[in-house]
C-alpha cells in the first residue's frame, strides 16, 4: 500500500512530538487507544486560561504512520484555535487532508478522540481548581 | 551494495539464474506435452520432468515414484488434507493440527469441518513447539491424520516432527507435513521422519512461483489420496492436469542446487542470522525473540521491539524488505494469529519483525539492516507514549485501556 506524500511527511518530520506537564492547570491530556489494537495516542493541549485559546499542543504515538501523521496534524491544527473550535475537528477533515485510505479511518477517529479527550481533561481540571463547573463554550471566545 | 535489500527470503526467493537456464528450453525447443507418449516431443518433455523427479525426491530422501508434481505447496496442502480426509472417510473422521499452521492447512481443516470433519487444533508452548503429550492425548480411534507443519514460515520454529511421525506410526495414522520452509535448508528425510506425506514448494527454494510437489509415500504403509482435480489421471491419478514442464525443470533444478550447497549455505546463514541478532542487542534494550532459538532455522529471525508498532517500522526502513506480524500490515487488521499463539500479548505482534534471510544475503547487508533499525527504533521510541510512560515506571499491564 502507498502512502500520500503527506503521511510521508507527517511521518519523517512529525510537527510538535513531546509532553507539556501534565500536572499544569492549564494543560488537558488525552490518552486513547490501547497497546492491544497496535495504537495509543497521547495529545496534550496548553490552553491560556485568559483567551480560552490553545496556544501550544504535543503529541506523542504508537502506531502506524497514518496514526503518527493524524496526530501530528492535530497538534498542527490545534494550535491558535479556541476550545469550541478545536471541539469542532472532525476526523472526516483529517481523512481528507492525509488522503487516508478507508483501512485507516480509525486512525483519524483516534486522532478525533484524542483532542476531545485532551480538552475533557483540561475541563475537568479547570473546574476542579476553580471549584466550579465549566461548560462547554463558557471560554471567552476571540472574533475568529 | 544495491537498495532496496531484500530479507523477506520466507515469503518468496528469487529464481537462481541456475534454474531459469535449465527452464529456458523447455519453454519454447523442448515445449512437448509429457502426456503425449507417442512423439519425440511427448518423450523429452516426459524424461526432463522424470528427471526432475529424481532431484526432487533425492534432496528429501524418497523415491521419484513418490513425488507428485502440483501448483505450489497450497495446492499440496488441499490435496493431502482433503486427500486422505475423503479416502479414509470409512476410517474416521477426526483430524489433529496445530494453531500456528499456514492459513493453507489451517482453512482446509476448517473446510472439513464445514463437511463434518471433527479437527483438533493443538496449542503451542511459549516455543512455538507443540506438546508430543498434548498430541497424544489429542487421538481417538478415529484419528486418520496428523498434519503438523517442519517449520514455521513467521518464527522459523521446528516442530519436533520425528517424535510426531514416531507417535503417528505407532498408532497407524497418517502424517501429513507442511515442510515448505524446510526443505532445501536443513536436512529433511521422509523415513527418518516417518513422513506420510509432505508439501513443499519451488518458490521458496530458489526456483519458480506456481509449482510445487507433495511427496506421496508409496510403501509402508502405501498411502492413497482422493484426487481433488480430476480430468486426464496425470501423476498416478491424484492430480490432474498438463504438467508445466518448465517449471517442474526449475524446481527439479533448484532442489539439485539446494543438495550440494545447504550444509555450507545454512552454515553461513545461521552465522548471518547470529550477527544481526547479537547486533540488535547489543544497539537496543527491550527486545523480544518470538519462539525458540535452540529449534529454529538458521536463516529465520522474528524480534519484538517493544513501544514501537511495526508498521511503523517498516515505513522507517522503506529500503529494506521484510515483514511484520502488526495489524497494519495483514489483510484482515488482525495481529499475526502465530505470535498471539505465543501467549506473548498483542501488543508484541504489533511490534514485530521477520527478518528472513538468504542465498544473496551479506554481511555488509545485515550491518545496514542493523544500523538502520536501531535509529529507526530509537527515533519512534522517543514519540512512543507507551516508552514514555515505562520510563516513568507506569506498569502498562495495569492501565485501564480505553479499546476501540
Amino acid at each position: 500500500m502507498a502512502y500520500s506524500d503527506k503521511v510521508i511527511d507527517h511521518y519523517e518530520n512529525p510537527r510538535n512530538v513531546g509532553s507539556l506537564p501534565k500536572d499544569d492547570v492549564n494543560v488537558g491530556t488525552g490518552l486513547v487507544g490501547a497497546p492491544e489494537c497496535g495504537d495509543v495516542m497521547k495529545l496534550q493541549v496548553k490552553v491560556n486560561p485568559d483567551t480560552g485559546v490553545i496556544d501550544d499542543a504535543k503529541f506523542k504515538t504508537f502506531g502506524c504512520g497514518s496514526a503518527i501523521a493524524s496526530s501530528s496534524l492535530a497538534t498542527e491544527w490545534l494550535k491558535g484555535k479556541t476550545v469550541d473550535q478545536a471541539l469542532a475537528i472532525k476526523n472526516t477533515d483529517i481523512v481528507n487532508e492525509l488522503s487516508l485510505p478507508p483501512v485507516k479511518i480509525h486512525c483519524s477517529v483516534l486522532a478525533e478522540d484524542a483532542i476531545k479527550a485532551a480538552i475533557a481533561d483540561y475541563k475537568k481540571k479547570r473546574s476542579e481548581s476553580k471549584g466550579e463547573s465549566v461548560a462547554v463554550g463558557a471560554h471567552a471566545q476571540p472574533n475568529a | 551494495m544495491k537498495l532496496p535489500i531484500y530479507m523477506d527470503y520466507h515469503a518468496t526467493t528469487p529464481v537462481d539464474p541456475r534454474v531459469l537456464e535449465a527452464m529456458t528450453p523447455f519453454f519454447t525447443q523442448h515445449f512437448g506435452n509429457p502426456a503425449s507418449r507417442n512423439h519425440a516431443f511427448g518423450w523429452e518433455a516426459e524424461e526432463a520432468v522424470e528427471n526432475a523427479r529424481k532431484q526432487v525426491a533425492d534432496l528429501i530422501g524418497a523415491t521419484a515414484k513418490e513425488v507428485i508434481f502440483t501448483s505450489g505447496a497450497t495446492e499440496s496442502n488441499n490435496l493431502a488434507i482433503k486427500g486422505v480426509a475423503e479416502m479414509y472417510r470409512e476410517k474416521g473422521n477426526h483430524v489433529i493440527t496445530c494453531v500456528t499452521e499456514h492459513k493453507a492447512v489451517i482453512d482446509t481443516c476448517k473446510k472439513l469441518e464445514k463437511q463434518g470433519a471433527r479437527v483438533t487444533y493443538l496449542p503451542v508452548q511459549k516455543d512455538g513447539r507443540i506438546s508430543l503429550d498434548d498430541l497424544r492425548a489429542a487421538i481417538t480411534d478415529k484419528t486418520i491424520l496428523i498434519t503438523i507443519m517442519a517449520a514455521n514460515n513467521e518464527i522459523g520454529v521446528l516442530q519436533p516432527i520425528a517424535e510426531i511421525g514416531a507417535i503417528a506410526k505407532e498408532k497407524g495414522i497418517i502424517f501429513h507435513t507442511d515442510a515448505v520452509q524446510i526443505v532445501g535448508k536443513l536436512p529433511f528425510n521422509v523415513n527418518e521422519m516417518k513422513a506420510d506425506l509432505v508439501s513443499m514448494s519451488a518458490h521458496k527454494l530458489y526456483g519458480p512461483k506456481g509449482v510445487g510437489a507433495l511427496y506421496v509415500r508409496r510403501r509402508n504403509p502405501r498411502v492413497l489420496l482422493a484426487e481433488q482435480i480430476s480430468g486426464g489421471g496425470h501423476e498416478r491419478g491424484m492430480r490432474s492436469g498438463t504438467l508445466n514442464v518448465p517449471g517442474i525443470v526449475g524446481l527439479g533444478k533448484a532442489a539439485e542446487l539446494a543438495k550440494q550447497e545447504m550444509a555450507t549455505e545454512g552454515q553461513r546463514l545461521r552465522t548471518l542470522r547470529d550477527a544481526l541478532n547479537a547486533k540488535l542487542h547489543a544497539n537496543l534494550d527491550e527486545i523480544y525473540i518470538n519462539g525458540s532459538m535452540e529449534h529454529r532455522l538458521p536463516h529465520n529471525l522474528n524480534i519484538s521491539f517493544a513501544y514501537v508498532e511495526g508498521e511503523s517500522l517498516l515505513m522507517g526502513i522503506n529500503d529494506v524488505a521484510v515483514s511484520s506480524g502488526s495489524a497494519c500490515t495483514s489483510a484482515s487488521l488482525e495481529p499475526s494469529y502465530v505470535l498471539k499463539a505465543l501467549g506473548a500479548g498483542d501488543d508484541l505482534a504489533h511490534s514485530s519483525i521477520r527478518f528472513g534471510l538468504g542465498r544473496w544475503t551479506t554481511d555488509e547487508e545485515v550491518d545496514y539492516v542493523v544500523e538502520k533499525l536501531t535509529t529507526v527504533v530509537r527515533r519512534l521510541r522517543e514519540m512512543s507514549p507507551l516508552y514514555e510512560m515505562v520510563k516513568e515506571g507506569v506498569d502498562l499491564t495495569k492501565m485501564q485501556w480505553v479499546a476501540h
